[in-house]
């Protein structure tokens, strides 16, 4: 009879079998990441799959912590480790120590990780962004003191606008401290309030030197900044997670540089069109005073200042003179129908009348008889002739 | 920043100029008043002319002090290369 195994025994003799095939201790598997799960003790869990198996996966908190990116699952990796059997579960599994997203790199996986994950919390908002003041008085600038970058930065800010003081905060831009200084560099400028602008950034390199650019803790630093800041890291084409953040992105430090001042020259022209501008404005409005004076000057009112009088006067003698006519005028008038009434008058005078033979009697009481029937015998009457008159008596009286 | 006490910034000197010369081209006030403005301006444009004329740079490297409070010191270039 054979001599039956304990369960121990015969899964360490099945682990010793892997554990002596060398191809077994340091195997690479492409597969689709599932079930990942972190444990609170750092270590990673995880099942690598393809369409009809799957293997699982550990990965100790060691190796772990040197992933430069979050595995999700779905995601196609590459992972490198040694098979070998977990006594207590009887299984057997990969102890990975390094694992690789596949086709890109695992940095980019990274970058692309961080930029969503901080644009799903609003840190590029454009309504966060702050306007860079027009002339600083003071730019710090946080990057490294030795090398092009401060170097071109410092060249082109003295050329452009040398107003402005330059005040560097040197920091190490690749490394581990690197994120740690950039950041740290950042907060105390806003503390200390030492500029009223920040560039950060460095020269060109690989992707793994502009990577602390990429760092959540700068990314972080920048969008807390109070003061503006123009992130400017390596060559046109890199892009990296601060540009993102800063309130202006600058493509290279030269053109930080740029940027952030104004250029003597254009202020200088500035200058010569405002005095230009204000010497003919101040020329025009006194030439349109003058203007006014002398149309002024040319009114009759001042040429000739007696000229209202002498109208005046002439207005006046025409005024007399036509007084004068109407009066003779009036007068002719009255004294032509005078005449005419006088001779109508005198024609129709009784007296007149009398001078031709005729005479008028009358009565004693003087009442003028002009009818037979007024006379009575006896009556006294007195004639009245041209020349006198005469009392008679009536002798007679016929009726005809 | 500016060599001389000056209680207008370059920002605000520039800001004063452009509303002066506003005022000088509309015309808009008396005869006086635009003449002392006029006088203002060309005293702006002189100060900033020579703000820029007698600028010379100034660059500081800043470390903490003992108290973390910034420190000033000359910056001289070195000759390494970081990056």
């Amino acid at each position: 009879m054979e001599k039956a195994l304990s369960v121990t025994e015969l899964t360490l003799s099945i682990r010793d079998l892997l554990d002596s095939q060398p191809f077994l201790s340091h195997v690479c598997v492409r597969g689709e990441l599932s079930n990942y799960k972190i444990y609170p003790s750092g270590h990673h869990y995880f099942t690598l799959k393809d369409p009809e198996s799957s293997l699982k996966c550990v990965m100790f908190k060691g190796s772990a912590g040197k992933l430069r990116f979050r595995p999700e699952n779905g995601m196609s990796v590459t992972v490198w480790g040694r098979v070998s059997v977990y006594p207590r579960d009887g299984v057997y599994q990969l102890y990975c120590s390094q694992l690789m997203p596949e086709g890109i790199g695992d940095l980019q996986v990274a970058f692309e990780q961080l930029k969503a994950k901080l644009d799903a919390e609003g840190l590029f908002d454009p309504a966060h962004k702050k306007p860079l003041p027009r002339f600083p008085g003071r730019i710090a600038i946080i990057t490294s003191s030795a090398g092009a970058a401060i170097h071109d930065m410092i060249r082109i800010l003295g050329h452009r606008w040398p107003l402005t003081k330059v005040i560097l905060l040197p920091v190490r831009v690749q490394g581990a401290e690197a994120p740690a200084e950039i950041a740290g560099a950042i907060r105390y400028a806003n503390e200390f309030d030492v500029a009223d602008v920040i560039i950060t950034g460095r020269g060109g390199g690989s992707i793994e030197d502009l990577w602390a650019f990429n760092d959540e803790r700068v990314a972080r630093a920048i969008y807390a900044s109070r003061l503006p800041v123009i992130s400017a890291v390596g060559h046109e084409p890199d892009v990296t997670i601060s540009d993102f953040v800063a309130d202006r992105r600058a493509s290279t430090p030269s053109n930080a540089a740029e940027i952030a001042v104004p250029d003597c020259r254009e202020i200088a022209d500035l200058l010569t069109g405002f005095e230009l501008r204000a010497s003919q404005g101040m020329r025009k409005q006194i030439s349109l005073l003058r203007d006014r004076l002398e149309s002024c000057c040319e009114r009759r009112a001042l040429t000739e200042p007696t000229a209202a009088i002498d109208n005046r006067r002439m207005e006046l003698d025409r005024c007399r003179e036509r007084l004068c006519t109407a009066q003779t005028q009036q007068l002719g008038k009255y004294r032509q129908s005078f005449v005419g009434l006088a001779a109508s008058l005198e024609a129709m005078s009784p007296l007149r009348v009398l001078t031709r033979g005729y005479s008028i009697a009358s009565d004693k009481d003087g009442n003028c008889l002009h009818s037979a029937a007024q006379f009575h015998i006896g009556d006294e009457i007195r004639l009245r002739l041209s020349d006198g008159s005469a009392d008679c008596r009536v002798e007679n009286v016929k009726r005809s | 920043m500016a060599t001389k006490k000056q209680t207008m910034s370059f920002e605000e000197a520039l800001g004063r100029l452009e509303e002066i010369v506003r005022h000088l081209e509309k015309g808009d006030l008396p005869l006086n008043d635009s003449l002392v403005l006029y006088e203002e301006g060309t005293g702006l444009i002189a100060s900033c002319s020579k703000m820029l004329d007698e600028a010379e740079q100034k660059v500081v490297k800043l470390r903490k002090g003992p108290d973390r409070s910034p420190i000033e010191s000359e910056f001289e270039e070195e000759n390494g290369n970081d990056n």
